[in-house]
């Protein structure tokens, strides 16, 4: 049947069969629509993707455009990274939970880092009170690195750090590490965050103004084009976008936005785009939209590969490869009736890999409350391991690719974040939109009006505003010792009696040095770190090079 | 000239983590709802927020905390607070806090806590009928 | 409880409840303000305004941690506009100034424009009688530009620096909002931008044209407040400023004029207020309805008010 005929065929049935339903039974809304408020009609047909050209629009996995997925046989080939981010107090805790995660079948180790290690305080910093250890692992020294990854092997492992403003002297660190255990540099593997926009956009850890940000960042890339090949340069960050309230289509936007931002930064340093853009790699919220997530992560890799090939140039397939790692969505989590969490995991876990993730964290189901427990954690994983060895879900490649709805979610999404990426241009890139707090309004606004609807009930968020009960049945939380702190302050004082005073002050001037003036910056903190500066002096130079970013407060 | 008292609000983060949103969604709130509402932003210490709460006369302190620092950093809050003499000072807090470090919280002087799933409309309504009537 | 004694000894409760009492037009606060008064007149007073974004708040930060190396105590009042819909506020002028928030030579006070701008002026005038009693040096009030608002605040202050930033379209800023007459001093922020030359020479060319000889020719200074550059300058700026108004004697004629403005407008809200007790409600909605019949205009109605106030009606 032609699409006219379709559309004629369409008509007759809503005049018919449909209205004499509705017409005794109404629906339950006047209109649909998604988590991000896209329009989601009654039920989608062929004649809702007019000009859809399979070759153009979807092709096949492992080629261009990607929308089906990176690789050939994805997970029919291997499952995706089962990467569980972690980190709890002590570099020694921490380690035995890596081996732990491992012993469990994990396949990669994925770091937090507590606040302090984040914004580049020592452990013994007056603004570090209380935060030592909490929200993951605190390190102050190479020390602490080398217990951190004690027995593990750093050749075999790929290892994901959630570091930003401080991912130069962390992963200075890590390379201090293997170096000392005699392992090739180009033997290592993993990813640093060091996505820096976001944090000025949405998470908040952030020390330097943007512009030195920026050269930090693509000093690490251009030292790892060179020393560690295997080495993910950057995450670039949607999730935590999505964290601070923003829509799908403003994840998608905004950390493409941003990426832009990396890959012209990286370009005016002298990369060249294909030396750089296959390391690229980016990082994804899984929400609770089902169907729009699955379209959310279709869009962007087709989105991605446009960006690169139409706008940069790229010439590798790699290039243009979106490569990402995906959480289910933290601020989905309800601290009401906490084990309805693991469904909404299990729910936005299966959209991530239906969406085609290279890796995915699922969150526990206690995290609204505390930090996570081993039995969450461990109900977690197995979240994962059962939609890969259990659903089927995983025997073919993009299973929804083709279905109406979500094609037309695809590129309806699509569409939208390029209106945000002409809008971001318009004014003057993203450098400045973020400076005029345009990307703070818009995800400020997203976020004001999702806790409206919450709160008229015009969405339901079950066990909050909807399908109470009264009482709350307690659940085991992990609690971190509040000793952590003096512990972590005494190795330092002890570390300061220790080392070697002159080859630190050498070091830390030096650093001032390459610094203020324009040399890759990486050799001189390797060198910082391997004198056994610690984290807070080395940041306390650029500190006091660079200044100090304060926040956009957008009304 | 008569009846412009305005309830003066201080939001802040204590401690050093970076999630803001529920601090913006409640300061937006607060606003909407009439108050003048001073965001001091983060990575706020107990001494910053207590001098800007004498500076500002506030009537109603707001912390957000999700980093689980709040025991040692709500301690030090309350102690500043009474040394100050700001008993009079409404004291609210929101984020992650678990249930069994409510009773200690109180104890440093916090009146309620409003963690993940709380409404804005229940925030403002204890704000508004627990806000001290007592000036101007 | 005597806040103003309290205040004059150095509470900084007291300084900060008695700006709330003015902000609220709270009973006996007239009262108060008459035993302030004497110790006022001491501080320097600067107004700052600028667009929106222009980095004021950060440049007010800047300057008043140069003005504390020079051994100055300051106060900043940072007014924001009050929701017209909600008659709230949000004020978030501090977040740029934390490093200040426990210096003890500080003192910071963000104030919601509630309403008038007649009020605002009148308020923040008043705030800034307490800071200046309260021993501030120097006392900064930073107010966003736009407009009437700006100019009645530039009148209470010495001194005025306008903040400009580089490449915010094709014209200079200030001209749109009808400030650039009230500039002292001017701050080209974010110098460390594009057309950060190109702005000053405008400036510079439109003073040329519009400044009388003989008067002060305000000064352009450039500066990146976020990483301190031409801070100290702009400092300097203003002390140069404060001895060209001592040494013209503008100070005197501008502080004369502003008194008796002062006086002027603190005369008509007596009179207001008399007239509002005095009045008979009968009176105003008859006047009123002739003004909606369209066979009164205002003007006469508002003298047909005043005559039968005076004869006590």
């Amino acid at each position: 049947m032609s699409l006219r005929g379709l559309e004629e065929e369409k008509r007759r049935w809503e005049g018919t069969t449909l209205k004499e339903s509705t017409s005794r039974f109404p629906e339950r809304k006047g209109e649909f629509r998604t988590a991000s408020a896209i329009p989601v009609e009654r039920v989608y047909c062929p004649s809702d993707l007019p000009s859809l050209d399979y070759e153009r629009d979807l092709g096949f996995p492992g080629e261009s455009p990607f929308t089906r997925g990176i690789q050939p046989t994805m997970y029919r080939g291997r499952f995706w990274t089962m990467r569980q981010y972690a980190g709890f107090a002590s570099a020694e805790e921490s380690n035995r939970r890596y081996r732990y995660l491992l012993q469990q079948g994990q396949s990669g180790l994925s770091v937090a880092f507590d606040l302090p290690t984040q914004i580049g305080y020592d452990s013994d910093h007056p603004l570090a009170t209380g935060e030592v250890g909490k929200v993951g692992v605190a390190i102050d020294s190479l020390e602490d690195i080398e217990v951190l990854f004690a027995d593990i092997p750093l050749d075999a492992v790929s290892t994901s750090m959630t570091i930003n403003s401080t991912a130069s002297t962390l992963l200075a660190m890590y390379v201090a590490a293997a170096r000392k255990r005699s392992i090739p540099l180009h033997r290592l593997s993993g990813t640093v965050q060091n996505d820096i926009l976001k944090e000025y956009v949405a998470r908040g850890t952030y020390i330097f103004p943007p512009e030195p940000s920026m050269r930090l960042v693509t000093d690490l890339m251009a030292y790892c084009a060179e020393h560690l090949p295997n080495w993910n340069t950057i995450s670039i960050s949607g999730y935590h976008i999505r964290e601070a309230g923003s829509t799908a289509v403003q994840e998608v936007a905004f950390t493409f936005a941003n990426a832009i931002a990396y890959v012209e930064a990286a370009l005016e340093a002298g990369l060249k785009i294909d030396d750089f853009a296959p390391r690229l790699s980016f990082f994804f919220n899984a929400h609770n939209d089902f169907f729009e997530e699955i379209a959310k992560f279709r869009a962007a890799r087709r989105l991605w590969g446009k960006i690169m090939r139409e706008r940069f140039g790229a010439r590798d397939a790699r290039s243009c490869m979106l490569r990402f790692h995906t959480q289910t969505a933290g601020c989905s989590l309800t601290a009401q009736q906490p084990e309805n969490n693991i469904v909404r995991t299990a729910l936005q876990a299966l959209a991530a890999v239906m969406g085609g993730t290279q890796s995915l964290h699922t969150n526990s189901m206690d995290e609204a409350l505390a930090l996570p427990s081993e039995k969450a954690a461990r109900v977690a994983l197995r979240t994962q391991q059962i939609i890969a060895h259990e659903s089927g879900v995983a025997n073919t490649i993009d299973p929804l690719g083709g279905a109406y709805f979500v094609e037309s979610l695809t590129d309806e999404i699509e569409a939208r974040a390029r209106e945000y990426l002409d809008e971001v241009e318009k004014r003057g890139g993203t450098l400045r939109a973020l400076e005029a707090g345009f990307f703070h309004r818009e995800i400020q606004e997203s976020a004001y009006r999702y806790q409206k609807e919450v709160e008229s009930r015009e969405r339901v968020i079950v066990g909050v505003n909807s399908f109470q009960t009264e009482q709350m049945e307690p659940i085991e939380t992990l609690r971190v010792d509040p000793s952590i702190g003096q512990a972590q302050a005494a190795k330092l004082a002890a570390l300061r009696q220790r080392r070697n005073a002159g080859r630190v002050k050498e070091a830390l001037e030096r650093l001032r040095d390459v610094a203020t003036g324009s040399e890759n910056t990486m050799p001189a903190i390797i060198e910082c770190v391997e004198s056994l500066c610690t984290l807070g002096e080395i940041c306390d130079v650029l500190r006091s090079v660079f200044g100090e970013y304060k926040e956009v407060m957008i009304v | 000239m008569k009846e412009r008292r305005k309830i003066r609000v201080l939001i802040a983060k204590p401690g050093l983590d970076g999630h803001d949103r529920g601090a913006k969604v409640v300061a937006r709130a607060l606003r909407d709802a009439g108050m003048e509402v001073i965001y001091s932003g983060l990575r706020q210490t107990p001494e910053m927020i207590v001098e800007t709460a004498i500076q500002e006369d506030v009537d109603v302190i707001g912390l957000s905390i999700l980093s689980g620092a709040h025991l040692p950093l709500f301690s030090r809050l309350g102690e500043l607070t009474r040394e100050q003499g700001l008993d009079r000072v409404l004291i609210v807090a929101g984020g992650i806090i678990p249930d069994e470090d409510m009773p200690a919280v109180r104890e440093m002087g916090i009146r309620a806590v409003f963690g993940p799933g709380s409404s804005t409309t229940d925030i403002v309504d204890f704000v508004l009928s627990n806000a001290p009537q007592d000036k101007g | 409880m005597d806040l103003a004694q309290r205040l004059l000894d150095g509470d900084r409760r007291a300084a900060a409840r008695l700006i709330t009492l003015i902000e609220n037009g709270a009973d006996g606060v007239e009262l108060e303000l008459k035993q302030i008064y004497p110790h006022t007149g001491q501080a320097h007073i600067v107004g700052i305004t600028g667009p929106p974004g222009a980095g004021k708040s950060t440049l007010v930060s800047a300057l008043a941690r140069e003005l504390r190396g020079r051994g100055k105590t300051v106060g900043i009042i940072a007014v924001d506009p009050t929701s017209p819909f909600t008659g709230g506020a949000l004020l978030g002028d501090r977040i740029r100034m934390q490093e200040l928030s426990t210096d003890s030579g500080v003192f910071i006070r963000s104030m919601a424009s509630r309403g008038a701008l007649g009020g605002l002026s009148r308020a923040t005038a008043d705030a800034v009688k307490v800071l200046d009693a309260f021993g501030c040096n120097v006392i900064l009030v930073e107010t966003v530009g736009a407009g009437q608002g700006e100019v009645d605040i530039a009148r209470a202050a010495h001194s005025t620096i306008v903040v400009e930033v580089p490449g915010m379209g094709d014209e200079i800023q200030a001209i749109k909002a009808g400030i650039l007459e009230i500039a002292d001093v001017f701050a080209v922020n974010k110098a460390d931008k594009a057309g950060a030359e190109r702005t000053v020479m405008e400036l510079e060319m439109m003073l040329q044209m519009n400044t009388r000889p003989g008067a002060w020719f305000p000064l352009i200074v450039k500066t990146v407040a976020t990483s301190n550059k031409g801070i100290a300058e702009l400092a300097d700026a203003l002390e140069k400023h404060l001895r060209y108004l001592r040494d013209s004697g503008e100070l005197e004629q501008r502080l004369r004029a502003n008194t008796l403005r002062e006086l002027v407008d603190a005369a008509k809200e007596e009179f207001i207020g008399e007239l509002w007790a005095e009045l008979s409600q009968r009176d105003l909605a008859t006047l009123t309805q002739s003004m909606l019949d369209h066979h009164l205009d205002p003007r006469s109605a508002a003298k047909e008010l005043v005559r039968k106030f005076r004869n006590g009606s």
